[in-house]
């Protein structure tokens, strides 16, 4: 029996262990001289675990009397939660290096973080969330606080540690109301309550408590507070972690939660999580026109994308879900080649974040300029790139689902932000001859940046077949 | 005779005075943190008293998890604050300011 559920969640154990094995070895041996060959290991083991779950037995599993949950919905989570991991994690060890950052705790964090969030997707249990949720925060705090000798850094993670403890105790708040009020903590207990008639005002509570905690955790209007500062005070590659992977295990959560605790509730949920998604459009798309720090306007730019993906979880359907994979898939994607771009953004040899430095940029290096310019109109939502066919798609969904005034908002929504991305473009374009970047070729970097802006325009053909992919997953968990 | 309401109602008042200490509080950065313990343990008080009211142990080792996590949670806030002291000088509330915007 134990056996069976250990099989279940083999490849967790194995990231755990592996994190806690080359911690040991690390402090034992050299230290931070062990901090690339850390950032490798852990990158390609990611990968692999990745390829694993991608090629494991599909059908759904059950481990540990329902507290986790191994379905296709989870995989696919899981294995964009690796790869995008890998991809930041490997991007980032030359940034760190030359600035003497590359401690060797950072690849283990970031492997202990994705070991949270593989918890978080899988969760089946109230409690089984809340300490995935938690392995995944610890060690995002500490990440955004990595270097230690900087004010705006430790500020940072100062900050996201003190909403993150907050939003953290909205949740086991409504997680505790939840277990009162249906009796047991785990999913396919709830759901069961729900089924028996109405929902108990008691219960309903619980949800809203739920939902605010979940709402921090993927940046939310109105609990976004945290994500600029936040993203502009971590380091460079610590941005592009908490741009992607944490983003896509918080959605899947959310997903999650809705679906198996709340499913037969859809009504009860949907209009909350439609405003949610109302206002982080918008919110995402006006307050970034002011912004000259790409971080920060980074920052804005996922609060929208946020927003356009709970869109898709707002519709209820089971092609709602599929939607919302799909564009975080794409979302996933964009940010890990615009952040490519980013880390590349040097003067001197010093980081730059003004994107007024962007001035005249195409000029000199016209080949990185169209791979930005290709992501900043996929970012945009602009038709022959990829983000236009996943805006499409939630679209879709709030439409079926009866939602059309949010998917008509989300449109406007989308014309409005569009003039911050497409002002990137103007800089590099067609922006007077002002300071010059660096012309540093990474070739990671440079790699990441070329394969992302391909993805973006070569995945109109047929997406990678992440489109049947996503159907698959998003059957399993609505049903 | 004292119900589940009363416990409730204690839980729930614990609870939203740590939220108004998180938020009011223009202070100390520690007084954030003891804000933060006091809202995790209403969230225990709570669970406590449903997992006796409904005679279900599974409240009871939920408490135990919150109580660890918690404690590790603390142990990490407080590394963070020391470094920030260390290159801010002060912890005022008021003082983490470098950005915004």
């Amino acid at each position: 029996m134990i056996q069976a559920d250990l099989s279940i969640i083999l490849p967790e154990i194995v990231l755990a262990v592996y994190a806690m094995l080359a911690l040991l070895a690390a402090v034992y041996t050299s230290k931070d001289k062990l901090g690339p060959l850390l950032v490798w290991s852990t990158g390609g083991l990611m990968v692999v675990l990745a390829a694993w779950i991608a090629t494991k037995a599909s059908g759904t599993h059950v481990a540990f009397g329902g507290m986790f949950v191994d379905d296709g919905f989870a995989r696919f989570a899981k294995v964009a939660i690796l790869l995008s991991a890998a991809a930041v994690l490997v991007m980032s060890q030359d940034y760190m290096s030359r600035r003497g950052l590359l401690r060797f705790e950072y690849p283990l964090l970031v492997a202990l973080a994705a070991v949270g969030m593989m918890m978080m997707v899988s969760a089946g249990d109230l409690m089984a969330l809340y300490m995935g949720l938690e392995l995944q925060s610890l060690a995002l705090y500490v990440v955004a606080a990595l270097r230690r000798d900087s004010v705006k850094s430790t500020e940072a993670g100062l900050k996201y540690f003190v909403l993150g403890a907050l939003s953290s105790g909205l949740l086991l708040y409504g997680a505790s109301l939840v277990y009162g009020f249906s009796g047991t903590t785990l999913f396919s207990g709830i759901i069961e309550t729900a089924k028996h008639g109405e929902v108990t005002i008691g219960l309903l509570f619980g949800l809203i408590f739920l939902i605010s905690g979940l709402a921090f955790k993927v940046s939310a209007v109105p609990f976004h507070m945290w994500t600029p500062d936040v993203y502009e005070g971590s380091p460079t590659p610590v941005t592009a972690f908490f741009a992607t992977a944490p983003k896509m295990a918080a959605m899947g959560l959310f997903a999650r939660v809705m679906h198996d605790a709340f499913g037969l509730a859809v009504q009860d949920w949907s209009q909350v999580i439609a405003l949610l998604a109302l206002l982080s459009m918008f919110l995402g798309a006006v307050a970034a026109i002011g912004q000259r720090d790409i971080k920060r306007l980074m920052a804005f730019s996922s609060i929208a994308h946020m927003g356009y993906a709970m869109m898709g979880l707002a519709a209820g359907t089971q092609f709602g879900v599929q939607a919302l994979l799909v564009y975080m898939a794409i979302y996933v994607t964009m940010n890990v080649g615009t952040f490519a771009f980013i880390l590349m953004m040097e003067k001197d040899g010093k980081p730059v974040t003004d994107i007024t430095m962007l001035n005249g940029y195409a000029r000199r290096e016209p080949a990185k300029a169209l791979a930005m310019l290709v992501l900043l109109f996929s970012l945009a939502g602009v038709p022959p790139m990829l983000g236009f066919f996943g805006k499409l798609y939630v679209l879709r969904a709030a439409y079926d689902a009866g939602l059309a005034w949010l998917a008509i908002a989300g449109v406007i929504a989308s014309v409005i932000g569009a003039f911050y991305y497409l002002r990137i473009v103007y800089y590099m374009y067609f922006g007077d001859e002002g300071e010059e970047l660096d012309s540093n070729n990474q070739p990671i970097l440079w790699g990441f940046l070329m394969a992302s802006a391909a993805v973006m325009l070569l995945g109109i053909i047929n997406m990678f077949g992440v489109e049947g992919a996503a159907a698959a997953a998003a059957a399993t968990l609505v049903n | 005779m004292i119900g589940l309401e009363h416990y409730l109602t204690v839980a729930a008042t614990l609870f939203v005075i740590g939220i108004f200490g998180l938020f009011l509080n223009r202070k100390n950065v520690i007084i954030l943190l003891m804000s933060i313990e006091l809202m995790l343990l209403a969230v225990n008080i709570n669970l406590v008293a449903f997992s006796s009211f409904l005679g279900d142990l599974v409240g009871q080792v939920f408490t135990l998890f919150v109580l660890t996590v918690a404690a590790a949670e603390a142990a990490i806030g407080l590394a963070i604050l020391v470094c920030f002291f260390r290159n801010r000088g002060t912890i005022a509330v008021e003082d983490i300011n470098v950005m915004k915007g």
